[in-house]
């Protein structure tokens, strides 16, 4: 009966004056409700990220086995081992994995954002009914399956596609005279990587960046120009400063996924040179190391999302201590 | 520095003086945005050392005229010159004019003193003549102690020098202020106000301030445009415009008046009588023109032109009866909203020169009084 009472006590103040007909709507607006709208995006992290890691940070530490399930745990104390760490840091094609991965991923980000700002800039720039269409655009791709998008690239690339004969046939005829080519090599490429990423994270680029941009206030371009400045140092003096936050959650929403990305370097990378998403997915399915493929991951975390989700929080922390 | 500089202004203001040069002139300026006209065929002459005020409603094109002369947008027709040189088409980094916006669009990541600084990056001088540059305008505007302040630190008053200061910093020949006062409090208006016009003094710049704030154009400035659908319907001191409207909208706009429609009964002497209907009186008014009896026109009288009293005047002209409707006591003065017998109110504004207490007031609520007012007094308007 005291749990009943409660909420009558807690209504005893302003709010038990309200007509007897709104008794719903103030149960309804009781803080608790709010305190469990809040709570639910973090049950949901806690059971599908938190607790999902735990377990592979956990088996980071175990050995592999041919068996069900495929790792065991060391029987005398510690527990645990740290043969897979160790093989991580001393086995070179690891490191070489992390390192193309960090340098496709900077590559398609430095890409992304020269592509997307101005592209941002100017949807930001445009009237109204043209800006809704401008960005309908970048996100219509959205709307037709990514692997198709993928293996659509793939028909352009390869040896034998029109794409690729037409520019051979356009090499032959400009360079013929250094020598002729039979086709472009770009499937199984880097290129082709880096290529693709950029096509496929470009939205996550352009849709911070659009948000940022189009906040800012035009008047402060104005009073820069007012001031002297020719439209380029405008640029260079109010827009580009201004934009810094849109850029930051751009690049990180483009470098992120990129250096883990698992789907663009299996259909057109180099199967002798993987990025880390690459390793792990091989290291779990075919080889069948899971404690190999958890101490990857980890890695990949500790190494590199950690770190700029800390430079993230503090650039962010200065943002706001401006604003 | 030659003596003539140092000589104080003329008796007779530039604008009366037909051999004057203007420091700007607006020529035939129309402004058009797709269907809408935003400024309609406006010319228009300022003077050096001018503070000029446009004035109008929102929407009567101001705003456009200021951006026009700051080279934010470009005249559909007409043209626009400054300090002689014709200026329509030349980019607002390369015009000698800076402007203090509404919103003063300081820049949010850069110190009061880099906002100061921003416009004299351009400039040629030396960075000990730019820092020197920059300290003296920290000073105009006594900001110099939060020199290192982001604008977020600051009040709006604060955030309002800084504008000011920044906008002055390149010695523009002209500055353009648009709504200056408009996000103060009315205390910080007040002072700002009078540092506007000190700054002005000083600096001998030509300004050209946009507000809708008729008490603001009449305190600031030497001459006021009065601006209603892209047009400028009467241009004049303040004085001129309040107290010799050239027609019914200019008078409406600037301070209250009472209006009444009416018909020429009889002219001569410089004065015409005019029969208004509304106020059920004949009223004698001053005019220097002539004008044909039968003809059209309005007379308006100000509230503070208008005595009132519980008895009738043992002579003058127009002395109207009415009824106390309303009482508005001000401390100062009082506002007396009189019903005619015409069924009109009329507006009556009379300074408490005497300390009375309640019962002693002039004329109290529902009180029979008799209105008056001289012949001169009164405005007649053909528009």
């Amino acid at each position: 009966m005291a749990g009943i009472a409660a909420p009558g006590a807690a209504a005893a103040g302003p709010e038990s004056e309200l007509p007897a007909g709104k008794g719903f709507m103030v149960w309804l607006d009781r803080k608790a409700w709010r305190d469990f709208i809040v709570a639910i995006p973090y049950v949901w992290l806690l059971f599908f990220f938190l607790l999902p890691f735990f377990i592979v940070f956990a088996m980071s530490f175990a050995r592999s086995l041919i068996a069900i399930p495929p790792f065991e745990y060391n029987a005398q104390w510690p527990y645990i081992v740290f043969d897979n760490y160790e093989r991580l840091f001393t086995d070179a094609r690891y490191l070489q994995a992390y390192l193309i991965s960090i340098f496709n991923a900077a590559v398609a980000t430095v890409l992304c954002l020269i592509i997307g700002y101005p592209m941002a800039l100017g949807i930001a720039r445009a009237r109204g009914a043209w800006r809704n269409i401008l960005l309908l655009l970048v996100i219509l791709p959205f709307w037709t399956s990514f692997l198709l998008r993928v293996y659509a690239w793939i028909g352009l690339l390869s040896n034998n596609s029109w794409f690729n004969r037409g520019l051979t046939s356009l090499y032959n005829t400009v360079f013929g005279v250094f020598g002729t080519i039979n086709n472009v090599p770009m499937m199984n490429t880097n290129f082709a990587v880096v290529l693709i990423i950029v096509y496929s994270y470009l939205p996550f680029m352009i849709l911070p960046l659009y948000a940022n941009l189009e906040k800012l206030d035009y008047t402060l371009n104005e009073a820069a120009m007012d001031l002297g400045s020719k439209p380029w140092q405008v640029f260079k003096d109010v827009t580009l400063p201004l934009s810094v936050p849109g850029i930051i959650a751009g690049a990180l929403l483009v470098f992120i996924p990129a250096s883990g990305e698992l789907v663009i370097p299996t259909l057109v990378g180099r199967a002798d040179n993987p990025m880390i998403g690459r390793m792990i997915n091989d290291e779990f399915g075919l080889v069948r190391d899971w404690p190999m493929a958890s101490t990857i991951s980890v890695a990949l975390l500790v190494l590199l999302v950690v770190p700029i989700m800390i430079y993230n929080n503090m650039a962010m922390r200065a943002e706001g201590a401006r604003n | 520095m030659n003596a003539q500089d140092t000589i104080p202004a003329p008796a007779k203001p530039a604008w009366l003086d037909p051999s004057a040069k203007p420091f700007i002139r607006i020529d035939a300026v129309t402004k058009q945005f797709g269907p809408f006209t935003a400024v309609n065929n406006v010319s228009l002459d300022i003077f050096k050392g001018e503070l000029f005020a446009l004035l109008g409603g929102s929407g009567c094109g101001k705003t456009t005229l200021l951006r026009m002369l700051a080279g934010f947008e470009q005249p559909t027709k007409g043209r626009v010159f400054i300090d002689g040189q014709d200026m329509t088409d030349i980019p607002p980094y390369e015009r000698p004019v800076n402007m203090m916006f509404q919103s003063y669009a300081l820049f949010p990541h850069m110190s009061v003193e880099k906002n100061v600084g921003y416009g004299l990056k351009h400039e040629r001088m030396t960075d000990a003549q730019r820092k020197d540059r920059v300290k003296a305008m920290l000073d105009l505007v006594q900001l110099t102690p939060l020199a290192q302040r982001k604008p977020h630190q600051l009040s709006g008053g604060q955030r309002q020098r800084v504008a000011l200061a920044r906008a002055l910093a390149r010695q523009p020949k002209l500055l353009l202020l648009d709504e200056p006062l408009g996000a103060l409090d009315k205390k910080l208006r007040e002072q700002t106000q009078f540092e506007i016009m000190n700054i002005q003094e000083k600096t001998g710049i030509t300004f050209v301030v946009v507000t809708h704030d008729q008490e603001e154009a009449m305190t600031l400035a030497t001459r006021i445009a009065v601006m209603d659908q892209g047009e400028i319907r009467q241009t004049g001191t303040p004085t001129e415009i309040y107290e010799f409207p050239r027609s019914r909208f200019v008078a409406d706009f600037i301070g209250s008046i009472n209006l009444c429609d009416g018909t020429v009964n009889r002219t001569g002497g410089g004065k015409a009588v005019v029969a208004c209907e509304a106020w059920n009186a004949e009223v004698t008014v001053a005019c220097d023109d002539a004008l044909s009896v039968g003809s059209k026109v309005s007379v308006a009288v100000r509230p503070e032109k208008i005595a009132i009293d519980r008895h009738k005047p043992a002579s003058g002209l127009n002395i109207l009866a009415g009824k106390v409707m309303d009482l508005g006591y001000f401390g100062k003065d009082s506002l007396y909203r009189v019903k005619l017998q015409g069924n009109t109110l009329v507006r009556v504004n009379r300074v408490n020169e005497r300390r009375a207490s309640e019962g002693e007031r002039v004329a109290d609520w529902e009180d029979d009084v008799y209105l008056s007012f001289d012949p001169s007094a009164a405005i007649l308007l053909r528009e």
